[in-house]
């Protein structure tokens, strides 16, 4: 598949402008997904998402229009989110996939949370963080694309599930899925679109302008708010500011004054509790898919010495709770 | 006592890649370059430190199971008692084993993550 020739013929739909598409160059190695950037001969800077031939798709993954249209509707509700400029027919050549206008930032987590460049507009990030967290909470429902439904004892049923498949004796994991099955709160009066990744790595942050961009749409679903309010702060995004929750940038206080109320914070940490553990059994399972020759790059297989991180971020919180 | 991967494991994902053809300027074999290295570096550490940790949690395990025995099927005893609920999970000497369990593993696995300092600090 020529991707840059297929954009190249594609450019004259993409704005009134454009005759033709340059610079046509891969982002990513993910194998499941790729994100490839280009420019517009008139200069608009795009994003192209598409799902590679062949590509297994992950069970719980949205179709890429489905994403496309949840980016729009992130969009309506007032979220920072790139245009979806177009969403790829058959005939367009490249498959699954969309084009989005190319937001200008950083989504590295530790350049983020460290280089200078940023300092401006980290202090107010939790904050704000907090109150985009609200508007995508607050998205109407109705005319999303289909998304699956979950709520906090449902993920812990379906993570332990998981882990019992892989024949691991973690006695953190199994003190961890008792504990929460115990504390898990009861489903929220009212199901939410819930973001389903929203941590510091997905957020695009401008030097100045802060976050300009919420990325990666492909776990969103319906469920409990607290889960994108709890994910964000789980510690292995935190690029080693461990003393900044949120995000290894701000404090629960300014997360929650940010969202303006209506989630109490040991809700929050309860959905980072079971983020954690959830971030630790993936670290299992994709050091199976090394295991049993799926994929035998050294990468899947070292990503299981991460669970380790999780299990120690886990016993402080169980010390603490 | 190491799983998931183990050491054999990892020694066995090591020597495939070094195996590879070299292909200068390749971003994603530049990146898996690093993640060896730090695989080397897990190894060295557990060939280090895994035997004292794995007699120091097999004497932890005794006391806290009521029975002697080796490390696995001391481990897998404990992980059973907390599956069917014979043990609280949030019980101090539980917490104690388990605390000292994640300090010794991230030692090997990840000596410089922050979780480390901040059960320390706690």
């Amino acid at each position: 598949m020529d991707v840059a020739a297929a954009l190249h013929r594609l450019a004259a739909r993409l704005s009134s402008n454009a005759t033709g598409a340059v610079n046509a160059r891969r982002l990513s190695g993910g194998a499941s997904l790729e994100t490839w950037a280009f420019d517009l001969d008139d200069g608009t800077p795009l994003i192209l998402r598409r799902r590679p031939e062949g590509a297994a798709m992950r069970k719980t993954a949205l179709p890429l229009a489905s994403e496309a249209a949840l980016i729009r509707a992130a969009d309506a509700a007032g979220a920072p989110a790139p245009s979806v400029v177009h969403v790829c027919a058959p005939e367009d050549g490249l498959g699954e996939a969309y084009v989005m206008r190319r937001l200008e930032g950083e989504t590295l987590g530790r350049r983020i949370v460290r280089d200078e460049a940023f300092t401006a507009v980290r202090s107010g990030l939790a904050r704000r963080c907090g109150e985009v967290l609200a508007r995508i909470h607050a998205a109407p429902i109705e005319g999303l694309p289909d998304l699956a439904t979950s709520d906090a004892r449902g993920e812990l049923a379906r993570y332990e599930a998981i882990y019992r498949q892989m024949d691991a004796r973690r006695p953190i994991l199994e003190a961890v899925f008792r504990w929460l099955e115990a504390i898990a709160p009861p489903p929220p009066e009212q199901l939410v679109l819930v973001h389903g990744d929203f941590r510091n790595g997905n957020l695009m942050i401008h030097p100045e302008g802060g976050l300009v961009g919420v990325l990666d749409w492909e776990l969103a679903h319906l469920g409990d708010p607290a889960e994108d309010l709890g994910w964000i702060c789980v510690n292995s995004w935190r690029f080693g500011e461990w003393k900044k929750p949120v995000g290894g940038f701000g404090d629960y206080a300014e997360l929650l004054a940010g969202y303006g109320g209506g989630i109490s914070l040991d809700r929050v940490r309860f959905w980072q509790a079971l983020g954690s553990l959830k971030w630790g059994v993936m670290c299992l399972m994709m050091h199976q898919s090394f295991a049993t020759g799926q994929d035998r790059s050294i990468e899947r297989a070292m990503i299981g010495r991460r669970t380790s991180e999780t299990e120690i971020d886990l016993v402080k919180l169980m010390e603490t709770a | 006592m190491i799983s998931h991967p183990t050491a054999a494991e990892l020694s066995e994902a090591i020597a495939a890649f070094e195996a590879e053809p070299v292909i200068p300027g390749d971003a994603r074999q530049a990146f898996l370059a690093r993640v060896t290295d730090n695989a080397r570096a897990v190894l060295a550490r557990e060939a280090e430190h895994s035997a004292r940790l794995e007699a120091e949690a097999a004497q932890r395990l005794a006391r806290l199971v009521g029975e002697p025995g080796d490390y696995a099927a001391l481990n897998t005893k404990l992980c059973q008692a907390l599956q069917n609920g014979a043990i609280d999970p949030l019980a101090p000497a539980l917490l104690t084993h388990l605390r000292a369990t994640a300090i010794g593993q991230i030692a090997i696995d990840q000596p410089t993550y922050g979780g480390l300092a901040a059960l320390l600090d706690g």
